[in-house]
């Protein structure tokens, strides 16, 4: 068994090789502005075309929105923006976001990464930033 | 007969194939004992897709085979809003070598206590009862377990650590199992020396390769209650592959030690499950 355990540390340390020599920042490795911005549009798309969540974004400025969640990636993800809008218990009170919208919406962002052949350990390091904004979002 | 209604289902799926809206993967597999898990490990995670307010199916088919025997498994589970998990699973074991059955009966509930697998600091908890039914009591009976019939009670945490090892998200498990059981029930529950419920460690670790692969290992303690022949820890070392939100395969490389006085039995693990 510990000759396997090792067996399987090799093979994982082996996965690890690729990802050493690739840019400093998650923000840059996500494409920079023009990245940061694909990935925005793109879940707006999914967010359009997916019945359980479209409903939510009845009332809101799709324009605001675009720029404030671009700017927020930008900066969680260590580029040169400061984000400007409201918390995220503020902007979701009274939508009663629930675990379902927010898979929903996980499923989303993960569903247009993979379109844009973002590595999967960017893609990781993106949803590890956001995933845990669930408890500011979610049902209030 | 279990497996064949498992593919009679991924027959008629392309019909009906709907799923719920969580994450793949995150339903993780079907134990042995039909509960949302490893393969021999239960997980704080609920069976199939169902998010909130949402209702999940899951059928699976199991099969175990080491060096003198074989495990047979199958079975259903109902789920809904993330939170109840209602299984039912039926396992057939042959000894090949002495010759000869047992089966059991298992009925499980299990229910989400707190936290969210993918998106709260604190990890998925959930507690599980499971109750098991011996088919035939003769042979359990005969090498001294006390009872045909026994109820286990665990608790366990489940966690999704993101890019941990290669960039890779990295799954938690720990389950604490009270039990009586003897070879988790095959061989009946109890002993005259040692009838009493017994706290028992079950331990899960997860690579996620990507959002269809995931590589892992597990321990599960064993309690030793029969004098007629020790009876030894459970690991396996495991792959699932989550082919889409309705169908998975796990296979695995099972070592459960010494069973029935037979020597180290090794062997293969598979599983097929049919979800929607």
């Amino acid at each position: 068994m510990v000759i396997r355990s090792g067996l399987l540390w090799a093979c994982l340390l082996m996965l690890s090789g690729c990802s050493s020599s690739t840019p400093t920042t998650l923000y840059q490795r996500l494409g920079s502005a023009p990245g940061i911005e694909a990935i925005v549009d793109g879940l707006l798309y999914e967010i359009e075309h997916d019945e359980r969540i479209v409903h939510h974004f009845a009332d809101s400025d799709i324009g605001r929105f675009r720029a404030k969640l671009t700017e927020q990636l930008c900066d969680l993800s260590g580029g040169p923006c400061q984000y400007s809008g409201s918390s995220m218990q503020e902007s979701h009170t009274g939508f009663n976001i629930t675990l379902a919208d927010y898979d929903a919406l996980v499923a989303g962002l993960i569903k247009v990464m993979q379109r844009q052949q973002i590595s999967i350990a960017d893609q990781n390091a993106l949803l590890g930033l956001l995933a845990p904004m669930y408890k500011d979002i979610s049902y209030r | 007969m279990t497996l064949r209604v498992t593919l009679l289902m991924l027959v008629l799926l392309p019909a009906v194939a709907t799923a719920g809206s969580k994450i793949i993967g995150t339903g993780g597999a079907t134990t042995i004992e039909g509960n949302a898990g490893g393969g021999i490990v239960p997980w704080a995670v609920i069976n199939g897709y169902a998010s909130s307010e949402e209702w999940s199916v899951t059928t699976f088919a199991s099969r175990v085979g080491v060096n003198n025997f074989n495990l047979s498994s199958g079975g259903i589970a109902l789920s809904f809003d993330n939170r109840w998990e209602l299984s039912y699973a039926r396992q057939r074991f042959a000894l090949e070598s002495i010759g000869g059955n047992l089966a059991q009966d298992i009925f499980s509930v299990k229910y989400h206590l707190a936290g969210e697998l993918l998106y709260t600091a604190m990890p998925q908890l959930s507690f599980g009862i499971s109750h098991k039914r011996n088919a035939d009591f003769a042979l359990p009976e005969a090498v001294g377990a006390k009872s045909a019939n026994g109820t286990d009670f665990y608790l366990a945490a489940s966690k999704v650590l993101f890019h941990q090892l290669a960039g890779r998200n990295l799954l938690l498990n720990g389950t604490i199992r009270a039990t009586k059981a003897n070879q988790t029930g095959l061989l009946g529950f109890g002993s005259a020396i040692d009838n009493d419920y017994q706290f028992l460690f079950e331990g899960s670790a997860a690579l996620l390769l990507n959002y269809n692969l995931a590589l892992g290992i597990e321990f599960k303690q064993k309690p030793d209650n029969l004098a007629f022949a020790a009876e030894q820890h459970w690991r396996d070392i495991f792959i699932a592959w989550f082919i889409n939100k309705n169908v998975s395969l796990t296979g695995a490389y099972v070592d459960l030690g010494h069973i029935a006085g037979q020597g180290s039995q090794t062997g293969y693990y598979l599983a097929l499950e049919a979800t929607w």
